[in-house]
């Protein structure tokens, strides 16, 4: 049986902030900042968006294209996040209910840092596969948490993307998917912490890169495929120099990455970013189109997929959802005060 | 403390814009009623389940300018009578959207958000608000 994806959707807010913005707060040089990750700006939550308010605007684009399915027949929804708006009270039951799933399916919160959405992809897939549902959801969402004046501010940002997952009528089969995974604290948040912490350096060679190659390399050689061989690849995006070196790493070229490249524009969604990459390249991927995909969570693993585009994206209604780009049009720039504002960083009384 | 059973209640008004039409003479209601004040006793358990349409345009607006303190962190803010699509008027905040171009007749559709919380501890309470059409 061949299982794959039979929609998607993403949404992002559109209120944005700039480095320099936030390095004129701290007294940093916020464009060079800027500049050294590859972030222009990122995206913000507004002040009556969260995790679940995105997951949901994400499913609905997803459903609204394929009026043919009937909500009822989603057997698992999964929703992939570290900012999860309570602590116990699922995300996953709201945006059940808010795309008239419920109740005969079974759904849960994952949380593995920026992976969480490709997870929920997996688990999708294996039940799909196993005839235990028809039909799965994995939705991918943040709004990240960087603590006020780290690093990790020019950075966490606010999106995400929902998959069905099926075996009919599906606009990308998934050829295969692996993990690689490893106990490697480079990213933590602590039960209550409003911040998470991470270990500087230490994210990048034997968190990040290690990761992501180990399981680019064990996807290419079970494959027996080459970088070549794909249209596009996706990696994580905590940055835009993370993606574009790792790809370097594995033999991928630029113009294999830019398509799925968001994180310039948009800042780290987390565990929206890879998602979200996977959104911006369907919404220009042609039958045959083959896509190589590595997300990334700290803490640590990789999920890798192959994946190839089918003949069903010609007959799949993806203008009754805006794409990527539409999505992304429109943005309103804030200042460190709304901001602040808006991500509810100010003490109220009461609060 | 608001009641959760109440919220919980409303969960499909709030959400989807479940309301009701009276089978009898086709009234559509939002919120949903359970009796149809048009046919009374002719109405009765004639009440079905219906989904509003979640696109409309604005038929009217008004700014708020001087909030209710769940609110005040979003003023100014606009609230609007929306038309939708099947002729509902549904009343809901336009988020989104900036104040001074806010036309009657704009198109906008339903999306979820998060209304209001019962303080740090308490339930988060989600529903719909309007937002232009891309």
């Amino acid at each position: 049986m061949d299982v794959g994806i039979v929609s998607y959707g993403a949404y992002i807010p559109r209120y944005r902030i700039k480095p320099e913005e936030i390095g004129r707060m701290w007294g940093v040089d916020g464009k060079g900042m800027g500049k050294g990750l590859m972030i222009f700006q990122k995206s913000v939550p507004g002040i009556d968006e969260d995790v679940i308010t995105i997951s949901t605007e994400a499913a609905r684009y997803m459903m609204a294209r394929v009026p043919w399915v009937n909500p009822k027949e989603i057997g698992a929804l999964y929703v992939g996040s570290e900012s999860h708006p309570y602590a116990v009270k699922p995300t996953a039951t709201i945006v059940s209910e808010a795309i008239e799933a419920t109740p005969a399916l079974t759904a849960a919160d994952l949380e593995f840092a920026c992976k969480a959405g490709t997870a929920g992809m997996q688990a999708c897939m294996g039940m799909v596969a196993s005839n235990m549902i028809k039909y799965g959801v994995a939705i991918g969402a943040d709004t990240a948490q960087g603590a006020p004046g780290d690093a990790l501010e020019f950075s966490a940002s606010a999106g995400g993307a929902a998959f069905l997952i099926g075996s009919e009528k599906i606009i990308a089969k998934i050829n295969k998917t692996l993990s690689f995974t490893t106990d490697t604290p480079d990213f933590w948040r602590r039960e209550g912490q409003p911040y998470p912490l991470h270990g500087g350096r230490f994210t990048g060679d034997p968190a990040y890169f290690k990761h992501i190659t180990s399981a680019g390399k064990m996807l290419l050689k079970e494959m027996g495929t080459t970088p070549k061989d794909y249209k596009y690849a996706i990696f994580h995006q905590p940055n835009g120099k993370f993606p574009t070196r790792v790809a370097g790493m594995l033999g991928f070229e630029q113009e294999q990455i830019d398509t799925g490249l968001l994180t310039p524009n948009i800042g780290n969604t987390y565990s929206g970013a890879v998602p979200l990459g996977l959104a911006a390249v369907l919404d220009k991927a042609s039958p045959g189109d083959r896509i190589f995909i590595t997300s990334y969570g700290s803490g640590a693993g990789s999920d890798a997929f192959d994946i190839t585009v089918t003949d069903e994206i010609k007959n799949y209604q993806k203008n009754n959802a805006p794409t990527v780009e539409k999505v992304m049009e429109n943005p309103v720039y804030v200042d460190y005060g709304l901001y602040t504002k808006f991500r509810g960083m100010i003490v109220m009384p009461g609060g | 403390m608001s009641s959760v059973a109440r919220a919980w209640r409303e969960f499909p008004g709030k959400y989807n814009l479940e309301g009701t039409k009276c089978e009898n003479c086709g009234t559509i209601f939002f919120p949903k009623r359970d009796f149809c004040p048009k046919c009374r006793r002719e109405g009765i358990g004639k009440m079905q389940k219906y989904k509003i349409q979640r696109e409309g345009e604005v038929f009217s607006f008004s700014v708020i300018y001087e909030a209710p303190a769940c609110n005040s962190a979003l003023k100014p803010y606009a609230v609007a009578m929306v038309r939708t699509k099947d002729g509902v008027l549904v009343s809901g905040q336009l988020v989104d959207v900036e104040l001074d171009k806010i036309v009657i007749g704009m198109p906008v559709r339903a999306v979820l958000r998060k209304l209001d919380e019962d303080g740090a501890a308490g339930v988060i309470h989600y529903g719909f608000k309007f937002t232009p059409i891309k």
